[in-house]
């Protein structure tokens, strides 16, 4: 940053939360003076890969710098949102900058947090297409225009993780309860016309907690970096699960 | 034995070893489609990647894969593709590969569509098809093809998730962020596996396998301004390179015409498939001066250069004049929201722009390596006899964007790759399988083998003084960008070599300050840095060796194509920082072979 002339740039407040399982500290929020162009709306990770140069010792997680990878899910003043997307003219409250890892899943380090939790809830879905159609390598199964638009909207899901640790109830249950992400997920192959197994997958939602723990509080649409809306996929599960039980 | 700050030396004696029938480095869409065929196989494998699988590069792909499934045009026929690609690749790409890759297509994506890629559709329930740029009907005489699959705009994202969920199914065993350092190679010159990190703890491990597939992607970050994800550090090249191992066709990159100005992650080529346009300051659709025929849906190359003499002429946009626009305003939001979804997300969180309003502002930005591992079809890679001949490697795979099978030659076309990762990455499983069915024979390393894929693992961790390896990428970077971009001259090469050069002195002495274990993500970077300088390198000294204009590679002092003496892959070792040359297949085994013509668009 030394090239660049004093008026053109200005000078962010960071906060980092810091923490080395090795190290015998408590967490702690480390402060970092970034200096940044005045003219250009960085995001939030390219702060984060600033304050990386300074102390190369910060963990957190980045690939594709362009909201499609899902790596970098932080809790970013606050609210969770990916780094590479959140421009800090949306972020920064009076100059003031705090990263904290994803809410409610164990912290490797620093912004590092385990996904195991996260992960095996997914898998649990069966998230894949289950379907006794005639299927062979010679052509697709085929699928109209409106049956695949009843896909948009599930299908971008990227696995960033912002809206289970967004979610109340996925940090209560995070064993039990499957968590928009996961829920999201399984309604991408109910709705899929070339599914068969919507049977099968209803039975294995129907407990107490894997869907009913979701409380509609929403915290997943309004964190959810792609504009999805796992509440209205949750709820066309509910409403599967009741008639399926009358 | 976690690494630490101690700075002790690993060592063969000590280091534990897991088996495997088979490992596949890297979890992107070649990696995922090899570890597939694998774990229906019933092998022992692992995926050794160093990111979460769908975190992978191949996640960005957007336009589609490109492939002729007669959906959009029940007439469509592979060989127009085959001789699209063959042109495209301005005649260097492998006939018989190309061949392999267009015919077979059609299978692997039918194969992908039934375990739930949610391709977007036609009125009549097929795939949707779109025109992308380089494709024609009836070999160049039946106008523009409509031949590339899509799921909206977001094909690799569908595609990645899909197989990922797919391996889940199959129970595919990943070793999640992992990251691999190097190779190990026994007295036979045989790959009998790796040595690599789990970054989570910091253990490192000698991953011993009967068949090692390199799987890792690109290596775009070479360059200062690219469309590549932060991972792109072409580590799979950089561990077959100090191996002993050349590399193909290194000085070929793809500069993707419509990078976003100012950021570089790109907008697809879709964009001009569903009719946007590139214009000039004047407001100029300048594309039908250098393309009369497929103006904007010339190949990438083509369009590249184009863009780049408009703004050195002085007819760029914006105050600096650095960029031109992209038009899809005239296409109306229904169109543009529908169908290019993510690109709209993209333009109006880098560009500031809403596209269906007003044009995104553009410049070409580096995007895929043609080069890479040579390999034959079966994914096996392929050394030089000192006679010039091909020797297999045993034990040795590599696929997708890291690999050289040469389909793309010196220009891949879009949506060619996704089909390359496809195709390869299945056709390297199947081989695997077939040659562990019929019995593979490896010798067991010895320590010294062991303890020499470790040299740089160690090296870096005991340091303890050098250079700033943050400094040194960016040096690098830099001198690639100014020195090996679009247009190349030999006096800014020998400049780049020189600087390259120095610096790979200065890699060779970095200092790594956190010597911590747990996610220490400094000490993946630094040895990222060491497979950035083997691209680099690899690059700078085969563009300047090839002394002609082809494809992407394009010399103001050797302007034209020069068939007699570069009709040839060029090969390059990093021992002896040679280039020799290698023949180019034209023995495709159904049609006949395609002779060199004047390529226009």
């Amino acid at each position: 940053m030394n090239s660049i002339a004093a008026s053109e740039i200005k000078t962010l407040k960071v906060s980092i939360y810091r923490y080395d399982p090795l190290k015998k500290e408590k967490p702690y929020m480390q402060d970092f003076d970034i200096d940044i162009p005045a003219e250009k709306d960085l995001m939030v990770l390219d702060v984060l890969m600033l304050a990386k140069e300074e102390d190369p010792s910060i963990s957190f997680r980045r690939s594709c710098r362009e909201g499609v990878c899902g790596s970098d899910g932080l809790n970013i003043n606050g609210k969770n949102g990916l780094g590479c997307i959140t421009p800090l003219s949306d972020a920064v409250k009076s100059n003031k900058l705090a990263i904290r890892p994803l809410p409610g899943l164990p912290v490797i380090k620093d912004l590092t947090v385990d996904m195991k939790q996260f992960v095996d809830q997914y898998k649990k879905v069966k998230p894949y297409l289950i379907t006794d159609k005639k299927v062979d390598t010679k052509q697709a199964i085929p699928q109209t225009i409106q049956e695949r638009e009843k896909l948009d909207g599930l299908y971008e899901c990227i696995m960033c993780g912002c809206c289970s640790t967004a979610c109340p109830s996925f940090w209560w249950n995070p064993d039990k309860f499957l968590g928009p992400a996961a829920l999201l997920q399984a309604y991408r192959f109910i709705a899929d016309s070339r599914d068969t197994a919507t049977d099968e997958r209803l039975e294995q939602l129907e407990d107490a907690f894997s869907v009913f723990r979701c409380h509609g509080i929403m915290n997943c649409v309004s964190v959810c970096p792609k504009g999805l809306n796992p509440t209205k996929a949750i709820g066309e599960i509910k409403k599967m699960l009741v008639k399926r039980a009358l | 034995m976690a690494m630490n700050g101690k700075g002790t030396l690993l060592d063969a004696s000590t280091l534990p070893v897991k088996e495997f029938d088979g490992i596949i480095v890297g979890g992107g869409g070649s990696g995922m489609m090899a570890s597939l065929q694998l774990a229906k196989s019933g092998m022992t494998t692992a995926v050794v990647s160093k990111v979460f699988p769908t975190r992978s590069h191949t996640v960005s792909a957007q336009g589609g894969i490109t492939c002729s499934i007669q959906s959009a045009d029940p007439d469509d026929d592979w060989r127009w593709h085959m001789f699209d690609t063959v042109k495209g690749s301005d005649f260097i790409g492998d006939q018989d590969s190309i061949e392999y890759m267009c015919k077979e297509g059609p299978e692997a994506i039918f194969e992908l569509e039934n375990m739930g890629l949610p391709f977007s559709r036609t009125e009549e329930g097929k795939i949707y098809q779109r025109a992308f740029g380089g494709q024609s009907k009836d070999y160049g005489k039946g106008g523009q093809a409509e031949r590339t699959c899509a799921a909206a705009d977001r094909t690799g994202h569908a595609l990645l998730h899909t197989l990922f969920q797919a391996n889940v199914k199959a129970g595919t065993n990943f070793l999640s962020e992992w990251f691999a350092v190097d190779l190990v190679k026994n007295q036979s010159n045989q790959v009998v596996g790796v040595i690599a990190f789990e970054i989570e703890t910091g253990e490192p491990y000698f991953l011993k396998s009967k068949a090692t597939v390199l799987a890792t992607g690109g290596a775009g970050r070479i360059y200062q301004t690219t469309s590549n994800a932060l991972i792109n550090t072409g580590d799979g090249t950089g561990m077959a390179l100090r191996a002993g191992f050349p590399v193909q066709d290194m000085e070929m990159w793809q500069f993707h015409p419509t990078g976003i100005h100012g950021h570089g992650t790109l907008v697809t080529e879709g964009c001009r498939g569903e009719g946007g346009y590139l214009v000039n300051k004047d407001g100029e659709r300048f594309m039908e001066r250098y393309a009369p025929n497929y103006k904007d849906l010339a190949s990438r190359d083509v369009v590249a250069r184009s863009m780049f003499t408009e703004i050195l002429e002085g007819r760029g946009c914006g105050p600096d004049a650095d960029h031109v626009y992209l038009k899809l305003d005239h296409l109306g939001p229904e169109i543009v929201h529908k169908r290019l979804p993510g690109v709209t997300e993209l333009s109006k969180r880098f560009a500031h722009v809403d596209p269906s309003e007003h044009p995104i502002p553009v410049v070409p930005t580096c995007h895929y390596a043609m080069g890479g591992i040579p390999t034959n079809v079966h994914g096996q890679v392929i050394s030089q006899n000192p006679d010039g001949t091909d020797k297999i490697i045993d034990g040795l795979y590599a696929a997708g964007e890291a690999a050289c099978v040469s389909v793309h030659g010196g220009n891949r076309l879009g949506g060619n790759s996704l089909l390359d990762l496809i195709v390869f990455g299945r056709s390297a499983g199947l081989h695997i399988e077939e040659s562990f069915k019929s019995g593979i024979k490896m010798n067991d390393p010895s320590s010294d083998d062991i303890n020499y894929a470790l040299r740089n693992l160690n090296r870096v961790n005991v340091s303890q003084s050098g250079e700033n390896f943050v400094k040194v990428k960016k040096d690098l970077q830099k001198t690639m960008q100014m020195n090996f971009g679009v247009f190349r001259t030999e006096e800014l090469m020998v400049n780049g070599i020189k600087e390259v050069s120095d610096l790979r002195e200065k890699s060779q002495n970095i200092h790594l300050a956190d010597k911590s274990s747990q996610f220490n993500t400094a000490r993946v970077e630094a040895l990222e840095l060491l497979n950035l300088i083997e691209v680099a390198e690899a690059t700078a000294i085969s563009a300047n060796e090839r002394k002609e204009s082809r494809g992407a590679h394009s010399r103001e002092d050797y302007p034209e194509r020069d068939d007699d003496n570069w009709l040839k892959h060029s090969i390059y070792f990093s021992e002896n920082k040679q280039v020799s040359k290698r023949d180019v297949n034209f023995r495709p085994k159904q049609v006949q072979a395609f002779q060199p013509i004047v390529r226009t668009y």
